[in-house]
């Protein structure tokens, strides 16, 4: 799984520990897993210590944390800058453990052959994982120092403290970390338990801290992979095929080939692309191309009409994600049963997927914002029929993912075609039409709820069955890109397989967090992907919170009780109490009567049930003659654990708010039988300034001491929620069918 | 006759003339009603109403740009002044809440107000005389159970003697021919449908029809086009400029989706047009473009075989874009902004909405003048908000005079069998020094969204 | 061809097809990062510049248009070490997420602010329509230009840049 090896635990981590270290490594899994990753089938030889965070997959300090005699200290992570602030954050954390000023750190980010591998930055869990890892291993670096710094003077080591990156003794000594790393080895497992700086110490973490990151990106530093620019580097564009599947037939390239610039016209089989000099010429090479590419073949897509609605009936195998009490044959005094619909979503990145890849002495060197360096590595390597040492991957910045876009496969791309220019870089950038065409989708999804309320209005009975395809087809597998598929020998995409895990993958967050005591809930899994799909923010958890918080207010309004007390009532968490009672309370949530065209909505849920907690209340106008429908004000509160950086809590909750409405209110890939026909933002319209909110207010749950909670993904499914829960309240309509795009809200009004 | 008695019978003419046109123009009040209670309206009524106003466009002239709809203040430019549109909200003191049904007919039938005053025809009553009193009285339904919104709006701004009202009944005597829509027993249903729908509420002509110096329309050149607000409105009888003839088929496609793959996109003024028209029954869009299409008439070989030319031309810049570009005509600076900044788009490779048209098909460039592209060049088509829908940039920052006049003339040699346009340097720095002034609608009629009530911004 | 342009206050003669969009003479012949490809087509904003003081998409603006034009990116709006009321605005406000379409939204801004130094909240939302955000940063984006028009406004009053 990494670099290095996992050794037999130590004399003294087994002292450290203390009683029984073993562990069940199947649980562990279960607790860190992130979708995609396989699940062991069986547990390991050796029993291994509970190490806290991504530690235990490379316990060794030094993977994470080393300095050097200058006393330069460098911090390693797996995990990679997404836009999400991360780098900072981790920064902070390494920072207040190390007792160093943040701008003595230098973080290096997710590098197949520096940073320890920590699979994918996803499912919001590089605080969770790698923060924590960090954190500890942070704290233990700087007890080891101070052991070292006890053992040089001969004192014990409670007279000695850590300060600005020294030693220090009560009579001032000091000691610098340089001058204590020669006599210091880091490379020792790390202890299952670390002294962890308490909260009221703390001066880095917890604070709003700036982005290290920021000033670089307003003052045209060259921060993204699209900005790289290496010696010999040449420009590449990829040709795609006007659906998947397609074979390219004979081809004669001859007019691209003595284009202005043409290095080459690269052709593996049905993967098509041309190598120019200059970035412009390569587009100008592309075009041409384009024209006299014949294809052939391909996979006919469903007739849009009643798609989804067809979910239902295509082969699926079920999982049962959550089953408690009796659900048949309880007697409730109400009952409620709607379906609600999802369609598919893109990504939709900002700046579509690009990679610069170079073939020198054997190894491939990959730059890309894959979110999985290693995986994509694997994935690469198995392409290319090499090792995976000959294959290395950097990340480097690219424009937000939300989740796996095409950027590993604009890495395969690029893989490929260097193989083709040996020695000088390749710069592959996608095109726009490519990126929304080709990105995997958020796929769509069908739920059925059934619920009963009983005399007193609380709810006795939830049924709750969902249709889905997987929502992860990371590489994983060579299979899983798209390059690989159109080699001569395509590599076959894996075929998706359920799993039911408790972080949830098209099941997430679709048991409610409320206390039912009968409820069952199903996946039907549907292992055919007509569309290509895999993760997008919030995986199931958008559709899933959607469908249980528009049910909630349902089911609120037969119990004629209020929206935010009927929540209240089946909310036994104190956690998620506390943030229901904070956004009701910030948006003066009230039953007031509203005037014409305004309603307001509320909506709850813990991500994936065991990450940040987040209520939000919103005011929305409906305008009558049109279905136009637009959020004024939103308030929200978050409970994030322990915070690192409240700003960057505040940043991600903003936009996924934003992001969340934009998808609720008007986002759905287009496609006919042909093909996809949503391939820029005009076909694809995302929310622009004109529509986005007056104001929103992200309130902050202080939980010091308690565990980080993973935080960017918290907002989606309340948001969709919140907003159908506000047109019902403007309109008295229930909207069931996402997006809620103006022909439908019009539909529910009427004249 | 002594100057006395000849002044003294003069007088007399004049006063008993001014009697004459006073008994004449004389319009009564019809006493104001209380509010009809929006329960009390036949919904299904109220729901034809909103499919008429939609014919009738009723929302773009009487919404103000980002104002509440129906609410009026929407200022429309005319020889005479400016006139503001007024308050069709149910209102009891701004709007319309106090006229009756009978009043809400006569303003239709006859173009006057409840109060009695004669109205501008910039309310093309021309056009809505034709009106049944069957459908007048779901558009008063509809109307009735709109939203009530206290708006007075703007006053007119027209000088003496245009303010004075009672002028008006001279014009109507002139122009304008009262009475409900008959149809002709001797033609097919969908045809008289047509006639009513095109002729009547959707006033096609109020804007495709040229107008005289009293801003009445020129009867004997029905539909022959001409220029609204500094777009121009084709022709859309035999003489229109289409490369690739209309027919009953495409325009019905046209007029409800707001695109065709042989014309392109609707934009412009035409734009809340389509958006409306996309919200209404099909068979009506259907109706109205069967009717116009017979006006067009059927084209003779010589304009079927332009049609062809124009869709082989098409082709050939898809499937050889670098021949194409090779054999195209016209060096220098307008053919080199062309490939650089339009073709891209235009190639034909993407057809409408999405993509840009090819421009061998194109009205505008084979049109009477360049107003249209230069409109659009300069100030782009914004995307509707929220809707998949067409949309161009704005090149009014890059392109200066002379760069713009020789990408159109390039664009008239390449695209257009035509003889060069006269007017293009005139119109061209009138546009882009501000004094021909450009409304800019959003491409809200390619969508298949409701319509917007106000589709106008600022550019 | 070669084409004289000023960018950023510099002269430079651009060796280049006269054909090339200014996006990629800023980025591959001028190295310059600030305007980025984010659809080539007009429709996103991540490419916007200043031509002469107007906000500009220079993925649709060929370089045969600009001969003798004055082109800003958001390098000429400040540096690193010495940033600009803009870009000291935009990390005040920490207005950004991915940070792509930042240099865009600034670009556009500036291009408002200098026309209209006192433009409002509403002014500022309309004047940045053009422009996407996929991250949702739209409010920090607004809280930013408004702050920026502060510090030209304070700038100003003192004598210095805007």
């Amino acid at each position: 799984m990494t670099g290095y090896d996992v050794k037999s635990p130590t004399r003294r981590g087994i002292l450290a520990a203390g009683g029984s270290l073993v562990v069940s490594f199947s649980l562990l899994s279960r607790a860190y897993s992130q979708e995609g990753e396989v699940q062991p089938t069986a547990p390991p030889a050796q029993p291994k210590a509970k190490l806290p965070g991504s530690l235990s997959g490379d316990p060794f300090l030094d993977a994470w944390i080393r300095i050097d005699a200058k006393g330069e200290v460098t911090v390693f992570t797996g995990k990679a800058e997404l836009g999400q602030g991360v780098k900072t954050a981790l920064i902070q954390i390494a920072a207040e453990e190390l007792e160093l000023d943040p701008t003595a750190i230098h973080l290096v980010t997710a590098d197949t052959t520096r940073t320890p591998d920590e699979g994918y930055t996803a499912g919001s869990q590089s605080i969770q994982n790698s923060g924590t890892a960090i954190r500890h291993a942070a704290a233990q670096v700087r007890e080891i120092l101070i052991a070292q710094a006890a053992s040089r003077w001969q004192v014990a080591a409670d007279q000695l403290r850590a300060e600005n990156g020294m030693i220090m003794r009560a009579d001032g000594q000091s000691l610098a970390y340089g001058d204590l790393v020669s006599d210091t080895n880091l490379h020792v497992e790390a202890t299952p338990q670390s002294r962890l700086k308490p909260a009221s110490s703390f001066k880095v973490m917890g604070q709003p801290m700036r982005r290290v990151d920021i000033p670089a990106k307003v003052t045209g530093a060259p921060v993204y992979v699209q900005d790289m620019r290496l010696p010999g580097m040449v420009h590449a564009r990829v040709v795609r095929p006007p659906r998947p599947g397609a074979t390219l037939g004979a081809l004669d390239a001859s007019a691209v080939e003595t284009m202005p610039g043409v290095v080459a016209v690269v052709r593996n089989g049905s993967f098509l692309a041309v190598v120019a000099e200059r970035e412009f010429q390569a587009i100008q090479a592309m075009r041409v191309l384009e024209g006299v590419a014949q294809w052939s073949g391909g996979v006919k897509l469903p007739k849009p009409d009643g798609f989804i609605q067809s979910l239902k009936s295509v082969p699926s195998q079920e999982g049962v994600v959550s089953e408690k009490g009796q659900t048949s044959g309880v007697a409730g005094a109400k009952t409620f049963q709607a379906t609600f619909t999802r369609p598919y979503q893109i990504h939709g990145s900002i700046g579509p997927s690009c990679a610069v890849a170079q073939l020198d002495n054997g190894t491939t060197t990959v730059w890309s914002h894959t979110q999985g360096v290693y995986p994509d590595r694997a994935a690469i390597s198995e392409m290319l029929g090499v090792k995976p040492e000959q294959v290395r991957v950097i990340h480097v910045e690219g424009s937000g993912c939300y989740g796996h876009n095409g950027a590993d496969d604009a890495a395969a791309d690029a893989a490929l075609i260097a193989q083709a220019v040996p020695g000088r870089p390749v710069r592959l950038q996608w095109m726009r039409e490519q990126e929304h065409m080709w990105e995997p989708y958020g796929p769509a999804m069908l739920t059925e709820v059934r619920a009963a309320l009983d005399d007193a209005g609380r709810i006795v009975a939830w049924n709750y069955d969902l249709w889905s395809n997987t929502h992860s087809t990371r590489p994983g597998p060579a299979g899983s890109l798209i390059a690989a598929q159109s080699l001569p020998t395509p590599f076959q995409p894996p075929p998706a397989k359920l799993s039911i895990s408790p972080s949830g993958n098209g099941d997430r967050n679709a048991v409610p967090l409320y206390a039912i005591p009968n409820l069952r809930v199903i996946w039907h899994f549907l292992p055919d992907m007509p569309l290509r799909v895999s993760a997008l923010r919030g995986l199931g958890a958008y559709a899933n919170v959607f469908a249980i918080e528009s049910t909630m207010d349902e089911l609120a309004l037969m119990a004629g009780a209020d929206p935010v007390e009927f929540r209240l009532r089946h909310m036994e968490d104190p956690r998620g109490r506390a943030v229901i009672e904070a956004a009701a309370k910030g948006f003066g949530w009230s039953s007031d009567e509203l005037p014409e065209g305004r309603g307001r909505g509320f909506a709850f849920a813990r991500y994936k049930n065991l990450a940040a907690y987040l209520a939000l209340a919103l005011d929305m106008e409906v305008e009558r003659e049109t279905g136009r429908s637009r959020i004024t004000r939103v308030v929200a509160a978050i409970d994030s654990g322990e915070i690192v950086n409240p700003d960057g809590i505040r940043n991600q909750t903003e936009g996924g708010i934003i992001q969340a409405a934009s998808w609720t209110l008007y986002e759905a890939v287009s496609f006919d039988e042909d093909g996809i026909t949503s391939m820029d933002w005009s076909s694809y319209p995302i929310m622009r300034f004109g529509a986005v909110p007056e104001s929103i207010d992200v309130r902050i749950m202080d939980r010091p001491g308690e565990p980080f909670l993973g935080t960017g993904e918290a907002a989606q499914g309340p948001t969709a929620a919140a907003i159908g829960n506000a047109i019902r309240s403007a309109t008295g309509k229930r909207l069931y069918d996402l997006p809620f795009r103006a022909e439908k809200v019009k539909a529910a009004i009427g004249v | 006759m002594r100057p006395l008695r000849l002044l003294a019978v003069l007088a007399l003419v004049l006063v008993l003339g001014g009697a004459a046109f006073l008994a004449y123009a004389w319009r009564s009040e019809i006493d104001p009603a209380d509010p009809p209670a929006p329960a009390s309206l036949d919904p299904a009524l109220a729901a034809r109403g909103s499919e008429l106003a939609a014919i009738g466009n009723c929302n773009v002239c009487h919404t103000a740009p980002n104002g509440e709809p129906f609410a009026g203040g929407l200022g429309i430019p005319t020889p005479f002044g400016t006139i503001y549109s007024t308050n069709i909200t149910p209102d009891p003191e701004t709007g319309i809440g106090r006229w009756s049904e009978a009043a809400f007919i006569r303003s239709m039938r006859e173009g006057v107000d409840r109060e009695g005053r004669h109205l501008y025809p910039a309310f093309p009553y021309d056009h809505f005389t034709l009106v049944t009193d069957e459908d007048n009285r779901a558009l008063y339904a509809f109307l009735m159970t709109r939203r009530a919104v206290a708006a007075t709006p703007t006053a007119n701004e027209l000088s003496f003697p245009f303010n004075v009202r009672l002028l008006l009944a001279g014009w109507k005597a002139l122009f304008f021919k009262e009475g409900a829509f008959r149809p002709d027993p001797g033609r097919p249903a969908e045809w008289n449908r047509g006639r009513y729908l095109a002729e009547g509420l959707s006033h096609c002509g109020a804007c495709h029809t040229p107008r005289n110096r009293f801003g009445a329309e020129e009867a004997t050149q029905h539909f022959s086009g001409a220029e609204v607000e500094n777009w121009t409105a084709y022709a859309i009888n035999a003489a229109s400029p289409a490369p690739v003839p209309w027919d009953a088929e495409s325009l019905a496609a046209y007029l409800r989706h707001g695109w065709h793959e042989r014309h392109g996109v609707s934009r412009g003024p035409m734009a809340p047009v389509t958006a409306n028209l996309g919200s209404v029954p099909e068979a009506d869009a259907r109706a109205i473009a069967a009717y116009v299409a017979e006006i067009m008439g059927q084209p003779n070989q010589e304009r079927r075989a332009r049609g062809e030319a124009a869709l082989a031309a098409t082709r050939r810049d898809i499937e050889a874009p670098l021949a194409a570009r090779a054999g195209a005509t016209g060096n220098g600076i307008g053919a080199a902004i062309y490939a650089s900044a339009c073709e891209g788009c235009h190639s034909g490779r993407r057809p409408p909405p999405f993509g840009g048209l090819n421009l061998h098909l194109s009205t505008a460039v084979n049109g009477p003048n360049p107003q249209n592209i230069i409109n659009v060049v300069l100030f782009g088509l914004p995307a509707a908000k929220g809707e998949p829908s067409a949309m161009m940039p704005a090149y009014r920052s890059v392109l200066n005079e002379d760069q713009l006049v020789a990408l159109l003339e390039h664009m008239r040699e390449r695209f257009s069998d035509r003889p060069a346009w006269t007017d293009t340097r005139e119109r061209v720095a009138a546009t882009i020094r501000g004094e021909r002034r450009i409304t800019v609608y959003r491409m809200d009629g390619t969508t298949q969204a409701p319509p917007e009530s106000s589709m106008r911004t600022t550019p | 061809m070669t084409v004289t342009l000023s960018v950023n206050g510099k002269t430079h003669r651009v060796e280049a097809d006269p054909e090339t969009p200014l996006l990629y003479v800023l980025r591959d012949d001028l190295q310059l990062n600030g305007a980025k490809y984010g659809c080539g087509i007009g429709q996103c904003g991540s490419c916007t510049v200043m031509v002469d003081g107007e906000a500009v998409l220079s993925c649709v603006t060929p370089l045969l248009l600009l001969e003798g034009r004055k082109v800003t990116t958001v390098e000429g709006l400040g540096t690193l070490e010495n940033p600009g009321p803009m870009q000291r605005a935009f990390i005040e406000e920490q207005a950004a997420q991915c940070g792509y379409c930042i240099p865009g939204m600034m670009m556009r801004a500036q291009a408002l602010l200098q026309a209209d130094p006192a433009a409002g909240e509403a002014a500022v939302r309309a004047q940045l329509e053009p422009n996407l955000c996929r991250c949702g940063t739209h409010m920090r984006i607004v809280k930013a230009v408004m702050r920026a028009g502060e510090l030209m406004r304070q700038n100003s009053r003192s004598g210095g840049a805007t």
